[in-house]
């Protein structure tokens, strides 16, 4: 009887590990969804409100992703994930693309079995501390008690910084952005120090935002993107233009409302890029409007920053290295031919 | 006498079960095989770096509370050591802690007293029923958000400094010559336990116990502070004093251990307390009975006569519940606190990836930490087993 | 020499009640003195905070801005998340279907007078959790699906705790007999097990299941997040599990084994009709204990990522809406006493199954 259970236990079990070949695409395709790792909760990147609809930059790409594949901006299955537990979920096959605010650094890219595919946002460390405290530069903070969370590149940094300029950081780790935070709030920490958009978007959650300023200093470079597993270049590359198609329709001025008038385009990039000319879909092995999609049902890369971090959000992060090359920033993408 | 009778192999029990012992075994091997290839295969592939070597890299991140030399050019393989260092601190302190409020509150929920017991009972009803990781929680940032900024810290002169970076009392440094108080304090409390062990002697011998209360406090207290002023004060304190940020100087304990350790001691003084109550409820009646018959006041017949024949039962579940308590102190990782898990398997697991060497060398401690204090309860109830029960 | 004392007077009424109960003797009453002003300074502030000083109505963050006391209107807005999760929300009845016909038969079982228990139980360790498991996931029937990553709250905590406990009680039997086997490899195998799973902290064993596990599969065999933890839940309770059945599987009299052998009965006739279910009956008040703390331990799912009770409940102390001073502590109280009403029926169940053992033992 206890036994038969326990067979029937384990046949079903068995019945659910799904086998799947080893290419991800085809894998996305079967399942009719996208597995998209994102945060466990990170305004403006990857955030899920009271219902459990998640909005941000980090999940928008995702939705591109599906756009281009499905057609269906809603055909992501988003996967929360902690700091430290992301990339081994990758690796282990949790999700077919890790969107978490992730730095590209050397390490992870060939040590740690990643492929970044781009960078989606240009950010750097920053500090957070409380108005009260008269602190305006970083430089002062000797000997601070500072709070950040665990498997980011902000403790390396910290730590980094704190040598540097000889200023005997007492770096306290939490696992999770709540916790961090909520320490901070509590008066544990003088600062609190990740990424500038993290910190903005953490800052949301203080009992008074008003209360706390960033430091000036931007202690290091943290270019964040999404990356997939390494080893499989189809779908790598398919990730990279997906990114690549939404930074350059923002240059084409190619957005999701007049998407449908720029079908009739004579602009050969704007063509190109809309499938009207080259085959660039089909050697994605998807359908020639693939882009088409993407900014239809999601929108190009400046719609999308603006509805998740821009100035008209909570986290008013103004597009400073974000911009487009040709107006101030660095973001830039290989042309579409 | 008959003889064995002959059955073809397959029938033979004997057999019978070499041969099934031998495919559990091939089969395992099997299992195991396939599962190590895949692990393999998968890290090959997906370029991943395997092996130890990773322990000689430098760590590059500081840790909030080290116990022994430790920075951030140091390796992968010291902050193991500080990682478990922190487990071994933060599980001492609560075992300590824990016992002696255990004991208090199970003891308590036997007393004759009405709200004593009924209020031992509420505190073991409710925080056995309420998740460790809650009650940490709660602790930590529950009670830290109620503390003050180290400006405005609650003083007790300077001998007591509590604020939300932690709770600062003065330290001894110990200068030139303090071995020699030390020396002559333990020297004190050995004559002073010998003179008690004579006393007791003498009394079951003779009847009559010699008064020797009065040397002791003189030995154990009076010798060393004798030392103390022939030396000429080779001990000093070193007071906590605000600069900068926070307090420095003196012997801070900061709010990730205090959490822990409240957490914890709390939590599983409960459990403590019901071991406690099971060990003197088990004591015969008769025993608590003779007792009082002669003539025995009721404390003494608690220490004397009920818990010393108590403990016999009660060690072995103790023994038990401090080591999940260690276990327990792996929910560290929730609130800050640097022990083995937040440090090595926490940071030192993302900065390299290598999940699979560095999951099992923590697993492989704390199952040497377990499998050592068996080894040790195994013993001990050897040792003070009952004569004819085996 | 004891002098000769005149015999006690018998008193009776609520004055001699307390002075026997509470001030017998100098260290009694100095004893109940304190525990009088440890009552007093505790509880009237702390009723204070919950009651008297707390926000009862409202709909955001303004309604406990500057309130002193616990932020009520956030649970209240929080309710349907605390107890499903991201659950869809036209979907919640199908959770609700599960959560009372699990009450039911729950009860059933529990309640002394009710025919059938053996059928019921049956029922509740076979059909129930496939029931609740098509419901639940959906796919079949018409249901939409709702993918296991969207279940949290309250839902997901008693998810887990159900697993944990209907697959660790057969595998705890079937490891505690491997233990007492014959067959020495068998034994050793079992040994290791129940010695290995017992001495790492639970947490390590999860941060396995979640990102090891899969590197151990071929490539592209995938199992659900949820089910991977549960399968190490599982085995990690079965070996806790394993260690009751042994006590109970001792306590038996060696004359039942005998018994089972010298009427001629096989190796797993006697275990499944003789020593089994006069085993288990001993066994129960342990089971049940070890049930109290696995329904605590499913808290951690927290910590590798799950919004179960604990996780909504942490989750929400950061909330963008809600963030002012009181919310999270009134989180906290709040998982607080509903993690305390379940394991506290529990306990008491525990602790009635004993005194009915120890009624049976005395006849």
């Amino acid at each position: 009887m206890k036994l038969r259970t326990l067979v029937l236990g384990l046949l079903a079990a068995a019945a659910m590990a799904v086998p799947a070949s080893a290419n991800t695409l085809d894998n996305v395709r079967k399942n009719g969804f996208l597995r998209c790792g994102v945060s466990e909760g990170q305004p403006g990147f990857s955030n899920p409100d009271a219902k459990g609809n998640w909005t941000g930059l980090d999940v928008d790409y995702c939705r591109a992703v599906a756009a281009a594949i499905f057609n269906d901006p809603n055909k992501v299955r988003f996967v929360p994930v902690s700091f430290a537990e992301r990339f081994t979920a990758l690796q282990a096959g949790q999700f077919d693309i890790l969107s978490h605010n992730t730095t590209w650094t050397m390490d992870r890219d060939v040590g740690q079995g990643l492929e970044f595919i781009g960078v989606d946002f240009y950010d750097g460390q920053g500090f957070m501390v409380r108005k009260s405290s008269g602190i305006t530069s970083a430089l002062q903070l000797k000997g601070a008690t500072l709070c950040t969370q665990t498997g980011t590149t902000s403790e390396l940094n910290a730590a980094d910084y704190s040598r540097a300029h000889n200023l005997g950081y007492k770096v306290i780790v939490y696992q999770k952005a709540s916790e961090y935070i909520a320490a901070y709030d509590a008066g544990r920490c003088d600062g609190a120090t990740t990424d500038r958009s993290g910190l903005a978007g953490d800052r949301l959650k203080l009992k008074n935002p008003a209360d706390h300023i960033l430091l000036p200093e931007t202690i290091s470079k943290e270019p964040l993107g999404p990356a997939v597993r390494q080893g499989d270049q189809q779908w790598g590359d398919l990730c990279r233009w997906v990114l690549f198609a939404m930074v350059n329709a923002e240059e084409l001025n190619v957005n999701s409302k007049n998407v449908d008038q720029m079908m009739n385009s004579t602009s050969p990039e704007v063509r190109r890029l809309l499938g009207k000319e080259g085959g660039f879909g089909q050697e994605l092995t998807l359908t020639a409007d693939w882009a088409y999609r993407i900014i239809k049902r999601v929108g190009n890369y400046g719609e999308v920053y603006e509805r998740a971090v821009g100035t008209g959000t909570p986290l008013k992060l103004p597009r400073g290295l974000n911009n487009l090359w040709n107006k101030g920033g660095i973001m830039y993408a290989p042309p579409i031919r | 006498m008959a003889e064995r009778p002959r059955r073809a192999v397959w029938r033979d029990t004997h057999w019978r079960s070499i041969f099934a012992q031998a495919l559990v075994l091939v089969a395992l091997a099997g299992v195991a095989a396939w599962l190590v290839h895949n692990a393999a295969d998968a890290l090959t592939r997906r370029h991943v770096a395997s092996g130890f070597g990773f322990l000689e890299h430098t760590a590059g991140f500081s840790i909030s509370q080290t116990l022994i030399d430790y920075s951030e050019e140091m390796s992968y393989g010291r902050t193991l050591w500080v990682g478990l260092l922190n487990t071994l601190l933060v599980s001492a302190v609560s075992i300590v802690l824990s016992t002696i409020l255990g004991f208090i509150v199970g003891i308590g929920r036997l007393s004759s007293n009405w709200l004593v017991a009924k209020l031992c009972t509420i505190y073991i009803e409710t925080l056995r029923n309420i998740p460790l990781l809650l009650q940490i929680l709660f602790w930590y940032f529950g009670v830290l958000q109620t503390l003050p900024v180290p400006r405005q810290s609650m003083t007790l002169g300077s001998w007591l400094v509590l604020n939300n970076r932690g709770v600062y009392v003065p330290e001894v440094v110990f200068g030139h010559g303090s071995w020699i108080v030390i020396a002559t304090f333990l020297f004190g409390l050995a004559a002073s336990f010998g003179l008690y062990r004579w006393a007791q002697h003498t009394q079951q011998r003779t009847g009559k116990r010699p008064v020797v209360g009065w040397a002791m406090p003189l030995l154990i207290i009076g010798l060393p502070v004798v030392a103390t002023f022939a030396l000429g004060h080779p001990f000093s304190l070193s007071w906590p004093e605000l600069s900068g940020f926070q307090y420095q100087g003196g012997l801070s304990i900061n709010p990730e251990l205090a959490g822990m350790t409240t957490g914890l001691s709390i939590y599983t003084a409960a459990y403590i307390a019901e071991i406690v109550r099971a060990g003197l409820l088990s004591v015969a009646r008769g025993q608590r009975e003779a007792a009082e018959a002669l003539g025995l006041p009721r404390q003494r017949v608690l220490w004397l006569v009920l818990i010393p024949q108590a403990m016999r039962v009660i060690i072995p579940p103790l023994a038990s519940e401090y080591l999940s308590l260690t276990k327990n102190s792996s929910l560290a990782i929730a609130i800050g606190y640097p022990d083995l898990v937040s440090v090595f398997a926490g940071t030192v697991l993302n900065q390299t990836g290598q999940a699979i060497e560095i999951l099992s060398i923590t697993m492989a401690i704390y199952l040497a930490l377990s499998l050592i204090t068996s080894g040790l309860m195994n013993l001990y109830s050897y040792a003070h087993r009952l004569e004819g029960s085996a | 020499m004891t002098a000769f004392r005149a015999p006690p007077k018998h008193h009776e009424g609520p004055v001699e009640w307390v002075r026997v109960h509470l001030f017998d003797g100098v260290f009694n009453s100095i004893l109940t003195l304190a525990m009088i002003a440890l009552v007093v300074w505790a509880v009237p502030p702390a009723a204070k905070w919950l009651f008297i000083d707390a926000a009862w109505h409202g709909a955001a963050r303004d309604a406990c801005e500057g309130v002193s006391g616990a932020c009520w209107p956030y649970i209240g807005a929080r309710l349907g998340q605390i107890v499903y999760g991201f659950y869809d929300a036209g979907e919640r009845w199908r959770a609700d279907v599960v959560f009372a016909f699990g009450a039911i038969g729950l009860a059933w079982l529990v309640i002394p007078r009710l025919p059938r228990k053996g059928w019921v139980g049956g029922m509740m360790l076979t059909l129930y959790p496939l029931v609740a498991f098509v419901l639940l996931s959906g796919g079949w029937f018409g249901l939409p699906i709702v993918s296991t990553e969207r279940w949290g709250g309250l839902l997901l905590t008693l998810v887990v705790a159900a697993v944990g406990i209907v697959a660790s009680l057969p595998l705890g039997v079937i490891l505690a007999l491997g233990r007492r086997s014959e067959l020495p490899v068998v034994r050793v195998l079992c040994v290791a097990f129940i010695e290995v799973w017992r001495g790492v902290p639970m947490i390590t064993v999860l941060f396995a299941a979640s990102s090891l596990l899969p590197l151990f599969l071929p490539d592209g065999w995938e199992f659900d997040k949820l089910l991977r933890a549960l399968i190490s839940i599982a085995f990690f309770n079965a070996a806790y599990m394993a260690e009751v059945v042994r006590a109970g599987l001792q306590a038996l009299p060696k004359g039942q084994y005998e018994g089972a052998a010298a009427l001629g009965l096989g190796y797993w006739q006697a275990m499944i009709f003789i020593v089994l279910p006069q085993a288990l009956r001993t066994m129960l008040p342990g089971i049940v204990n070890n049930m109290v703390s696995m329904f605590k331990d499913t808290s951690l799912v927290t910590i590798i990522g799950f919004f179960d009770l604990m996780g909504t409940i942490q989750a929400g102390a950061t909330d963008l809406e809600w963030a002012s001073p009181n919310v999270a502590v009134t989180g906290y109280i709040f998982a607080a006493l509903i993690y305390w009403a379940f394991c506290f029926s529990m306990s008491r169940y525990s602790a009635h199954l004993e005194e009915q053992l120890a009624e049976g033992e005395r006849r």
